[in-house]
């Protein structure tokens, strides 16, 4: 057994946090992988994946809001908890100590800008031709660029 | 070089910003402290029962090691900047000398070479001090404290049943001894002990605390090889510790008082990195960014010698030793942050939190209340307050 391990460890399915509920931490993911889950009414609704080195929580953090999401272990994690009062002090101290972070949510926003377009896509393609199934239509020339322009 | 606690802000602060300690370089993984007195023993757990403080060996470990198994955090730190550009030279640096309003460095068998910055992060114990002052811009040495460190072997199996995870440090009623720790590692237990006049009669007295003596395995004795050392200890800031295209980091500016050495290490490079960076190297700049934060770790630290100086009455006193020992214990039944005892002790003790923090956390008249109702208590039971003695 590995002594040197840090956090804590989290067996599969167990949830870390969850959608609603008052956070005063963010997590890191120090092994393993979690997911993310959005729950509108009984219907789970997959958000993301993260694993090694990725963060989850900030945003209950950063603002004094509830948790937007749920997170539950994908597969046996080893996750650390940032205390809320620890980060943003050291935030007020050094401002690039979120460099990270940011880069982390630039990533996140990104995807999600790629997503928008995708669905938007399909809307377009359905209000045009309401019998066809978009969905499985080959990407159009413009997505091809907005996911270039993204990657670059 | 042997010690090596990363506490428990420093791995949330390394964990956010990317870098991941990996578990061949932790030695152990901290999730609580057991805080040993005259009186008795409390056992204290960090929220969530998280291991949230790593220990760890800095450079080669512990004198006698046949068998590496670990990697050292030193060079974990120099991989992950030279991952990022940095070009490590391994060289003694024997001199630095101005040559044309720039800091020239020599090192044994190399040509010199001038550079835009020197930044200088060396210990209280090396002879890079004395560089720093031949520069001639007004650098003084930081005041130092002896310590006693050794690495005492004895295997995984007996660490883990005798001090498991947990950090054990110690109160005693020897005046002699500020503060006293074992820090569990791998085949390691380091023991450490600071105080203004530790001796060798001192170290024999700690050892034969029934305290002490209960933490080991019965019959056993402290082996004549194990490696020790008496180091010194950053107790006070460097005067000047900058000047134009010079600065100082680390313990050879300020440090925090008795612990987390590293922690101020990094606060202080990343400093001077952000005023290097963002502003300039010459000494304005250095006054502008980077002094508000060695004045903020100086001021602290003269928080931190009221804390030692109170925690010194506490430790003389039996009843107050027992009071503390009771409002810790009754405090473990409540919400983890109801237990004011618990985390003023914790954030003492590990280094976790500004003592300017703590010290205000330990005025709060509840927790002012509880403690004094606790010392009535004992007296009633027959404690008293023992004058101070030598030591032993």
């Amino acid at each position: 057994m590995r002594m040197g391990r840090l956090g804590k460890e989290y067996e599969l399915g167990e949830i870390v946090v969850r959608q609603g509920e008052y956070g005063n931490e963010m997590y890191v993911v120090l092994s393993g992988e979690v997911e993310v889950i959005r729950q509108s009414g009984e219907e789970e609704i997959p958000l993301a994946t993260l694993g090694k080195g990725q963060v989850f929580g900030e945003m209950a953090l950063l603002g004094d809001t509830t948790r937007s999401a749920t997170v539950r272990v994908k597969s046996k994690a080893r996750i650390l908890t940032v205390d809320k009062k620890g980060f943003l002090k050291k935030v007020h101290e050094d401002p690039s100590f979120v460099f990270n972070i940011l880069q982390m949510m630039s990533d996140r926003i990104r995807e999600m800008d790629k997503e928008i377009a995708r669905l938007k896509a399909i809307e377009l393609e359905h209000a045009e031709c309401p019998g066809c199934d978009a969905a499985s239509a080959p990407p159009r020339e413009e997505d091809a660029r907005i996911d270039k322009a993204d990657d670059g | 070089m042997c010690g090596g606690i990363v506490s428990e802000s420093l791995v949330q602060a390394l964990a956010v910003e990317g870098i991941h300690l990996p578990d061949d370089v932790v030695q152990r993984a901290i999730d609580s402290y057991i805080l040993h007195t005259n009186q008795g023993n409390v056992h204290i757990e960090t929220p969530h029962n998280e291991k949230r403080i790593a220990t760890l060996h800095r450079g080669a470990g512990p004198k006698g090691v046949s068998k590496t198994l670990w990697k050292s955090f030193d060079a974990l730190l120099l991989n992950l900047a030279r991952g990022e550009g940095a070009r490590v030279l391994p060289a003694r640096v024997c001199d630095i000398v101005w040559r044309d309003k720039r800091p020239e460095i020599e090192c044994r068998g190399k040509e010199p070479r001038p550079y835009d910055l020197v930044v200088v992060a060396c210990g209280v114990n090396t002879s890079g001090l004395r560089l720093l002052e031949n520069l001639g811009f007004g650098y003084r040495r930081p005041q130092t404290m002896q310590t006693f460190i050794t690495e005492i072997m004895l295997g995984r199996k007996t660490i883990q049943e005798w001090f498991g995870s947990s950090m054990h440090l110690f109160l005693l009623s020897n005046p002699s001894i500020e503060f006293a720790a074992f820090i569990p590692k791998g085949d390691f237990v380091t023991v450490c002990l600071l105080g203004r006049s530790i001796d060798r009669a001192c170290v024999r007295s700690f050892f034969k605390d029934p305290a002490v003596r209960g933490c080991f395995p019965p019959m056993w004795r402290i082996p004549d090889d194990a490696c020790r050392c008496s180091p010194k200890i950053n107790v006070g800031e460097a005067i000047r510790p900058y000047a134009d295209r010079v600065v100082a980091v680390g313990d050879c500016g300020v440090s925090r008082l008795y612990k987390d050495g590293i922690g101020a290490a990094y606060r202080t490079a990343k400093a001077a990195a952000r005023t290097a960076i963002f502003s300039g190297v010459s000494a304005q700049d250095f006054d502008r960014h980077y002094a508000p934060i060695y004045s903020h770790l100086r001021r602290d630290n003269w928080l931190g010698r009221v804390l030692f100086s109170a925690s010194g009455i506490v430790k003389r006193s039996p009843a107050s030793v027992s009071s503390l020992l009771c409002v810790t214990a009754e405090e473990q039944k409540l919400p983890f942050e109801k237990r004011r005892m618990s985390g003023v002790l914790w954030d003492m003790f590990t280094g976790s939190a500004a003592y300017g923090d703590i010290l205000r956390r330990s005025m709060h008249p509840a927790l002012a209340a509880s403690f004094v109702q606790h010392i009535v208590r004992a007296c009633d039971a027959g404690l008293e307050i023992v004058p101070k003695g030598g030591c032993g």
